[in-house]
């Protein structure tokens, strides 16, 4: 299934410029469908004639919309996107018919020498109420910025590192898995690095970032070094969790990385919560520069879970600067996203509470930078939460533990074709940001730090008896206070880990 | 051994006011290893002031309450003007501590369902919103695990929020993020993240409530690992509890009653803190010892008058800490009485009963002379009709009944 590529709606009563003019054009495909079907005609029509015209006008649909069939996906960048107003039936009169657009995804990027490949793909939708009407092509923005491109050199090769580290470090985890250095569930990001590197490496230090079980690449991209993330995973005192997390539950205090949810959807709130601290420290605490914003990611599988509509409801009604970023990669374990959800589209339930959702192709790492850029301004700028869906693939399956039988090999097939590390080398080399020994060199770079990793979890002390009874706790006390008078804790077996608790 | 004051009694005095006529204030030395606490007097179990530097033997229970029932009928009215300390309400006591905490620390709030505008559903904040604001005092949508996830992330994040369930039952639906954020995000995140939130509520069994407000969640949460649980019953111990838990960097659940919310008693006007993991003795006895926590201390009380009249010496402790026990106060009294009750609003089976029985028996099984009875509610869910919802409960007379069988 493909999804368009673009939209953002708002509520109806907001009306928010980008400061993006966009220009109708006239010639596309979608005036057809903008056209009513009984026109109001200035002579009348005998009714034979009349069927007869109807016929014709109907055949003439038919034509249209055989042209808006899904295309075979374009594997370099599209450069250009169609818009869609609201696709709400036309009767809901409560909605404004001009469509609200969001910067990053619905602009098309200034032209480049290298030709624009158009993308004019859109789902076909069972329902004629879902039946979204094209509206616009926008082949003409004004940009705000002076250059042509999207990224500079340092911060293409910044985000082509990451994404190679994430890369590397989860094939280096399977490899790892096998060989018997760590058990459990161990869940891998191939093919979705795009979303991590592109939305993470535009946060501050301060910012937070929640993640699921998915996790590792998330803790890597904030920061957290591989080191402390592969010890982590060989269950390791030096791991960043003193080994007792897991692979499932990877946190740092100093990369304010909130974790590591081995529950799906139960981190959403937590970012809800990190959010609402932000939103506390500057007004109540009247730390008046205190922007940090929160990302909380999750997946299409969550997009259906209670405590996402609930927190994107608290989120859109005090404007909390988080922005919840769905990595769509289409399956649950084994269950497909289309057999799970009534509207697969996760994009729109975002202006169902307020707040805007946007759909952007996940597999792209400068497309989601874009989409990131001004999802993070807006929740900086105190706007209020953003719901973007990334549109994005696994290559590997759910877990090192899951045979993955359930998936076309041709879905397969084809996102990996789009891999997103394969497509950005390509645009980095292309538009002369970096050469190919450049690139080289980060890669073996990057093999060096995830052998390192390796080296050191495995020379790293497992943890000892002492470390079981310790951190229950926050205030050790809460043991309580033993049949001897003294606070459990202080019982010298403590700290030994064999203290009866 | 702690030394145990006899000769007062059976007299009925009001609460703790009368540990208080003699009470000098004065700032005490923490216990080695409790916190920074040098500004208020810590008070230990029944009202007895910690002296700096004193062993815990030697500290604790110089000055005991004799009776803490809170006065219903048995205040007279000109006593009490002349008393030190202020008059109030439980619901009262619970904002006071409350708002005194949320004076001292900016980081300190308050979400949940209506606790803003309309002031709390038993009237615990009310005022708050007005003096604090919308922001820290918030009132939420109705999505009880996602609020109470979000307290969790804030305090994550550096603050120290309260969340209130307002009814504890409707806790349950927020049983995901108590368990797994709640309990266990300080072990899992290697001790990164501190969780000091409060999740406090009525629960118990009302007047006629049915059977979804009526529920004793203390059950369910307290084998998960990670939190503390405390229950108050008086208006003093709710103040102190309140404001220790708030204090606390740990996850505390407090157990408040929706039938105990009107009880009035005099408390200190000087700041006070009390101990989250103590139990407290509300009448030293020589015969048995009667365990109890939360609205059911009244009904022991209760039965302690005819119990007394009928010449037994029951000792009935409060033990307010439901997650750990204070194995110490109750181990001491055991070992002097040799017979244990344990009285409980919660459930028979899996209680927290039962697993008192379960840790006395694993303590202290050589000091007992007789098997230890459980009185807990009736494992059935509580009925709307008065008279059915009576029987689901523990009632004075069984309580009698149940000390003349184990004492003879």
């Amino acid at each position: 299934m493909q999804f368009t590529p673009i939209q953002l709606y708002k509520s109806s009563t907001d009306q928010v410029s980008f400061g993006v003019e966009l220009v109708d054009s006239p010639t596309s495909q979608s005036s057809i469908a903008q056209r009513r079907l009984f026109p109001d005609l200035p002579f009348s029509f005998s009714p034979p004639l009349f069927f007869i015209v109807f016929i014709f006008i109907l055949y003439l649909f038919h034509f249209s919309f055989q042209n808006l069939q899904p295309t075979q996906p374009n594997p370099t960048m599209a450069l250009t996107r169609t818009i869609h107003p609201h696709s709400l039936p036309p009767l809901t009169s409560s909605r404004s018919t001009k469509p609200s657009l969001f910067l990053g995804s619905t602009r098309s990027l200034l032209p480049t020498p290298t030709p624009i490949h158009s993308r004019n793909h859109t789902r076909s939708i069972s329902s004629a109420q879902r039946r979204s009407a094209v509206a616009a092509n926008v082949s003409d923005v004004k940009l705000k910025s002076t250059s042509d491109l999207l990224v500079t050199k340092e911060e293409g090769l910044e985000v082509y590192e990451d994404m190679i580290l994430g890369r590397v470090f989860e094939d280096m985890c399977a490899q790892m898995y096998y060989r018997g250095k760590m058990f459990g569930f161990v869940h891998l990001y191939n093919g979705q690095e795009a979303v991590s590197s592109g939305f993470i490496k535009l946060l501050k230090k301060e910012d937070s970032v929640v993640s699921t079980y998915r996790d590792h690449v998330h803790a890597l991209s904030k920061g957290v070094p591989a080191r402390a993330v592969m010890s982590e995973l060989f269950g390791k005192t030096t791991g960043c969790c003193r080994g007792q997390g897991g692979s499932m539950h990877m946190f740092s205090a100093e990369h304010n990385v909130l974790g590591g949810f081995a529950f799906i959807g139960e981190g959403i709130p937590v970012a809800t919560g990190a959010a609402f601290t932000s939103k506390y420290k500057r007004e109540v605490l009247k730390e008046a520069d205190c922007d940090h914003v929160t990302l909380a990611f999750f997946g299409d599988g969550t997009a259906n879970n209670g405590q996402f509509f609930e927190c994107l409801n608290m989120a859109a009604l005090w404007k909390l600067p988080i922005i919840f970023v769905v990595e769509n990669n289409l399956w649950a374990i084994g269950m497909s996203h289309l057999r799970a959800t009534s509207d697969p589209e996760i994009w729109k339930k975002g202006p169902a509470f307020g707040m805007p959702g946007v759909h952007v192709d996940g597999m792209d790492v400068l497309k989601v930078r874009e989409v990131a850029k001004e999802a993070i301004g807006r929740a900086r700028r105190g706007e209020g939460p953003t719901l973007v869906e990334c549109e994005t693939y696994r290559f590997r399956g759910h877990s090192l533990a899951d045979p993955d039988e359930l998936r076309d090999p041709d879905e397969k097939a084809r996102y990996a074709a789009r891999d997103p590390i394969t497509q950005f080398k390509k645009y980095l080399i292309e538009n002369k940001l970096a050469s190919e020994a450049e690139l080289k060199a980060i890669e073996k770079k990057i093999d060096e730090v995830v052998e390192d990793a390796v080296e050191f979890a495995d020379e790293s002390p497992a943890p000892s008896r002492s470390q079981l009874l310790e951190n229950v706790f926050a205030d050790p006390r809460g043991f309580g206070i033993g049949p001897d008078g003294s606070y459990r804790c202080e019982d010298p077996k403590f700290t030994e880990g064999t203290a009866q608790v | 051994m702690a030394s145990i004051f006899q000769g007062i009694g059976a007299a009925t005095s009001i609460s703790s006011s009368a540990s208080f006529d003699t009470m000098k204030l004065q700032f005490s030395s923490p216990r080695s290893i409790s916190g920074k606490k040098a500004n208020c007097v810590v008070m230990r179990s029944g009202g007895a002031k910690m002296d700096s530097g004193s062993s815990r033997n030697g500290g604790r229970a110089d000055q005991l309450v004799t009776n803490a029932v809170a006065a219903k009928a048995d205040t007279p009215a000109a006593s009490t003007a002349s008393k030190p300390g202020h008059e109030l309400l439980l619901f009262e006591a619970l904002r006071e501590g409350l708002e005194e905490e949320m004076e001292r620390d900016a980081r300190v709030c308050v979400m949940g369902e209506d606790v803003g505008h309309y002031g709390g559903s038993y009237k615990v904040t009310r005022g708050l919103a007005e003096k604090y604001g919308d922001l820290r005092v918030l009132d939420t949508p109705i999505a009880e695990n996602s609020f109470t996830g979000m307290g969790i992330g804030a305090a994550m994040t550096g603050l120290r929020p309260i969340i209130e369930g307002m009814n504890m039952g409707f806790l349950l639906l927020a049983f995901n993020q108590i368990s797994n954020n709640c309990g266990m995000l300080h072990y899992t995140s290697g001790g990164q993240f501190k969780i000091p939130v409060v999740i406090r509520g009525p629960g118990g069994v009302g007047r006629q409530l049915g059977a979804e407000h009526s529920q004793r969640l203390e059950s369910y949460f307290q084998s998960i690992p990670g939190i503390q649980m405390v229950a108050c019953s008086t208006p003093y111990n709710a103040k102190g509890l309140m404001k220790a838990a708030i204090r606390s960097d740990n996850p505390v659940i407090l157990f408040e009653h929706v039938l105990l919310y009107n009880l009035k008693e005099r408390i200190p006007d000087e700041e006070y803190v009390l101990n989250l993991e103590e139990a407290e003795m509300v009448r030293p006895g020589e015969h048995v010892t009667i365990l109890t926590y939360s609205r059911m201390r009244y009904h022991v009380m209760q039965a302690a008058k005819t119990l007394v009249n009928k010449g037994y010496d029951p000792e009935v402790i409060d033990i307010r800490s439901l997650k750990p026990f204070d194995l110490y106060t109750i181990g001491n009294s055991i070992k002097k009485t040799h017979r244990v009750l344990i009285v409980e609003e919660c459930m028979r089976t899996g209680g927290i009963g039962a697993s008192l029985t379960a840790a006395i028996t694993e303590n202290f099984h050589d000091y007992l002379d007789a098997p230890i009875m459980c009185l807990s509610s009736q494992d059935v869910p509580t009925p709307y009709a008065g008279t059915l919802e009576e029987w689901t409960v523990v009632q004075p007379p069984q309580i009698v009944a149940a000390v003349e069988q184990l004492c003879r």
